[in-house]
């Protein structure tokens, strides 16, 4: 049995932060949970993925982040409560729907987790997604530790059809990737089916219907700040005349800081874990109880803002500061030595940082970015494009998408030129082949296709762009750890009841006049194709198909076939050099392959010019 | 900040470092004492550096500041030397010196520092070294891969963590793979063994 399916209420458990939403959502009775998988969110939905194949749990990987909001709002129309969960761009993707699901609303709970990263680890951006709570109107909830992720999901679901609309839970990398101890509570059976009640004065928001339902949104709005302004969740700690105002991880760094240097007795600390809407009441007498108030927020100054603006209707001019100079960046996340530093600062308690040693003499130390992986079919794919685009003589711009292929960026192989967001490498490269003469080539994986590429695609079509786009199917969604799309052949999951769309026929469908389909490890073969595509006027697509290595030897799919180098090796390190391959190391001042890294794909094999690289023949 | 314990390891994706704060974190929910950990292994599986965070004891925060490591062990001698900025001159390291250097210093585009010479930066600079070669214990449990519990061993012995051996070994028992378990028990002695020789 799954380990999130433990019906020991009571029973305690070391769990990551997504585990405890996903075991929060369990707790509530999710009925339906949705998803597009993205970093730091992912881990919830694999583990709903997996516990729907032992419960009576309905979940989805969907296309894309918009569709998997759509089927939630739906099955929480109908009466059974839905989860879906995304990373905090993911949520741009779907705000078409989350601005007007606010006013349709929902009759069974609904929470949409959107898992912001603070700092970038795996992110194009650092958007602060609280601002989707006042643009929508919703109400949202933000954990501060593993277990109130837990606790918090679970309620979000009560709140939402308290409200009759749906409820953002928004955490950070550092709740959705910290571990904790979480004390598991009882499981309510989930609620399966429902019914749908037809009701197209309230749920068909033509103008006279939605100037209506923004009615019911602004009292629902009125609602919700009336329960924050009493909620367990908006708490106040500690006595005295200084204030702190502070929100998710930030406020672990708030009470450690306060406790360290011995701030009990003089700050109060204001936690708002549901801080949209946000209490004013409880935040008006908070101010006029203080003599200065220090906000603790990463990201934007959302609350400063507020609260500022609080103090102004409240006719109080007491000093209320956050981000600054001196204090708080809007840069980046927090860690609890800053805090406890501008804490220090703000309330003018002493306090030296531990001795930290001079580290001006250590040497510059080698880099180590994430390397595509040993035997990784995009590492061939860029390869031979750029033999393709050198034997062609072409001056080109090569925009990419979001993918491990973006690694491609680094060198040697350097061929990611320009990024904006899932999908643009098929819609961008329009703009640069009116605005340039130079050869535009893109790159798409097969997941990212499906999630917003086709459209762009389409564009190219009808407005006729010289382009070719490169579609990286691997079958399979890798960088987020190997999700499903809707091209992949469920039964390597051992599941049945799927079906699986075939890319060629897709951008044969939509027009492209020019498809070649390469197998990346066949190098000759593949480069004589690619020349082909890239010559031809107007829209080529280039469909380059070999499975995601990793995923290949995680599923035995591929036999695995280590090569060698051989005496003929001359040392001109073209192998090294072209690919640098993670199996390659030197030794000796020689070139090497780690047999337990190699993979086999034979690739380094057919650049050798020295043709020294071998398989290693079995043992007998 | 006294009941407080703070711990920082850093590895190279696949050396196994979740699995051993996932041992050590069992070991404190069996021996009652408050852990919170935080891990960055975004992208662990190419080749990058993880980096876990664990706080035994009574604070909240999941995360370490710079500076505030009361111990770091490294995977990998050269990750140790980076991660020092974790470090203060109180600081215990115990660093793995079997090297894994970076393909970036394959391609040309990096030196790999010399072994004595990272030894020698950082018993300078922290409150104790302890250093071994990991790697070569591991291979010598029987179990190339057991690496991680070599170093497990040595971090018990040191006695920075408010966790005994046998607490740690009781967690081996329900977190790692029982076809493992005997290579892995015999890794950790052989780090502890070695630890306590330095
Ligand atoms: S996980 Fe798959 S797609 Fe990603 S770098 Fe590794 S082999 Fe390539």
């Amino acid at each position: 049995m799954h380990k999130l399916l433990t019906d020991q209420p009571g029973k305690k458990m070391m769990l990551l932060g997504n585990e405890a939403i996903a075991r929060g959502a369990i707790e509530a009775g999710v009925a339906v949970a949705t998803t597009y998988p993205g970093t730091p969110s992912s881990e919830i939905s694999l583990n709903l993925f997996q516990m729907s194949q032992e419960s009576d749990l309905f979940f989805e990987y969907s296309t894309n982040e918009k569709v998997s909001m759509e089927v939630a709002a739906a099955a929480a129309n109908a009466g059974v409560r839905a989860m879906c969960m995304m990373k905090h761009v993911g949520l741009n993707v779907a705000a078409d729907v989350l601005m007007t699901l606010a006013y349709v609303g929902v009759k069974a709970g609904m929470v949409v987790v959107t898992a912001d990263d603070p700092f970038m680890f795996s992110s194009q951006n650092e958007q602060d997604n609280r601002f989707y709570g006042k643009l929508s109107g919703l109400p949202v909830l933000e954990p501060s530790s593993v277990d109130e992720a837990r606790r918090m999901t679970a309620y979000a679901f009560e709140l939402s059809e308290q409200l009759g609309e749906p409820v953002i839970l928004r955490t950070t990398t550092r709740i959705n990737h910290s571990s904790g101890i979480v004390e598991l509570d009882k499981i309510m059976p989930p609620k399966t089916k429902g019914d749908f009640t037809k009701d197209p004065m309230n749920q068909v928001p033509v103008p006279a219907v939605a100037r209506k339902l923004h009615v019911k949104l602004l009292e629902n709005w009125h609602k919700a700040r009336d329960i924050a302004e009493t909620s367990d969740f908006n708490i106040i700690d500690g006595k005295g005349p200084g204030g702190i105002i502070c929100n998710g991880v930030s406020y672990t760094y708030v009470t450690d800081a306060v406790g360290e240097l011995d701030l009990g007795d003089r700050v109060r600390v204001l936690r708002l874990g549901l801080s949209h809407p946000m209490p004013e009441k409880m935040i008006k007498d908070f101010l006029a109880a203080s003599d200065k108030v220090l906000i603790v927020e990463e990201g934007e100054p959302v609350m400063e803002e507020a609260v500022k603006a609080f103090a102004q209707e409240a006719g109080l001019t007491l000093p209320i500061r956050g981000k600054a100079e001196d204090l708080f960046s809007r840069l980046y996340e927090f860690n609890p030595g800053m805090v406890r530093q501008c804490v220090a600062r703000f309330f003018d308690v002493p306090y030296t940082p531990p001795e930290v040693p001079d580290l001006s003499d250590i040497p510059p130390l080698p880099n180590r970015p994430p390397n595509l992986c040993a035997g990784c079919s995009h590492r061939a794919t860029y390869l031979e494009i750029k033999k393709a685009v050198a034997e062609l003589g072409l001056d080109t711009i090569y925009p990419t998408d979001i993918g491990c292929y973006t690694l491609g960026m680094l060198p040697p192989l350097s061929m990611a030129d320009f990024l904006l967001c899932m999908g643009s490498s098929a819609g961008t490269p329009g703009g640069f082949a009116v605005a340039t003469d130079k050869k535009v080539i893109s790159f798409i994986g097969d997941s990212t296709f499906f999630h917003s590429g086709i459209p762009g695609l389409v564009n190219a079509v009808f407005n006729n762009h010289n382009h070719t786009l490169v579609i990286l199917d691997n079958g399979i969604t890798a960088m987020t750890g190997h999700q499903p799309n809707p091209g992949v052949d469920m039964s390597v999951f051992n599941l049945q009841g799927y079906g699986r769309i075939s890319i060629e026929k897709v951008v044969e469908a939509l027009g492209v006049q020019k498809i070649v389909k390469i197998k990346p490890f066949k190098l000759a073969k593949s480069i004589e194709a690619i020349k082909e595509a890239l010559s031809y006027e107007g829209v080529s697509v280039i469909i380059s198909e070999e499975p995601c290595a990793l995923f290949a030897q995680a599923y035995k799919l591929k036999k695995k076939r280590a090569f060698y180098i051989s005496d003929a090796c001359k040392n001109h390190r073209d192998c090294i050099n072209q690919l640098a391959c993670p199996a390659f190391y030197i030794e000796n001042e020689r070139v090497h392959i780690d047999e337990v890294a190699c993979v086999g794909c034979a690739v380094c094999a057919q650049i050798c010019p020295e043709n020294a690289i071998r398989p290693v023949k079995k043992a007998g | 900040m006294t009941d407080t314990t703070r711990l920082i390891i850093v590895a190279v994706g696949g050396q196994g470092n979740l699995l051993a704060s996932g041992v050590l974190a069992e070991a404190a929910l069996l021996a009652d004492i408050p852990v919170r950990m935080s891990e960055i292994h975004g992208m662990a599986q190419r080749g990058g550096v993880v980096e876990s965070a664990m706080v035994f004891g009574d604070a909240q925060s999941p995360i370490i500041a710079d500076g505030e490591a009361d111990v770091l062990v490294g995977f990998e001698p050269c990750e140790t030397l980076r991660a020092l900025n974790k470090c203060n001159t109180e600081t215990v390291v115990i660093t793995n010196l079997a090297p894994l250097p970076p393909f970036t210093v394959a391609i040309g585009q990096g030196v790999y520092p010399d072994i004595d010479q990272i030894q020698e930066l950082i018993r300078k600079k922290t409150g104790r070294l302890i250093a071994l070669d990991a790697s070569a214990l591991a291979k010598k449990s029987g179990n190339v891969r057991a690496l991680n519990m070599v170093l497990l061993g040595a971090l018990i012995q040191s006695g920075v963590l408010p966790l005994t051996a046998e607490q740690v070994k009781e967690a081996m028992r329900t977190r790692t793979k029982k076809a493992f378990l005997e290579s892995n028990l015999k890794a950790f002695d052989l780090g502890f063994e070695a630890a306590a020789a330095i």
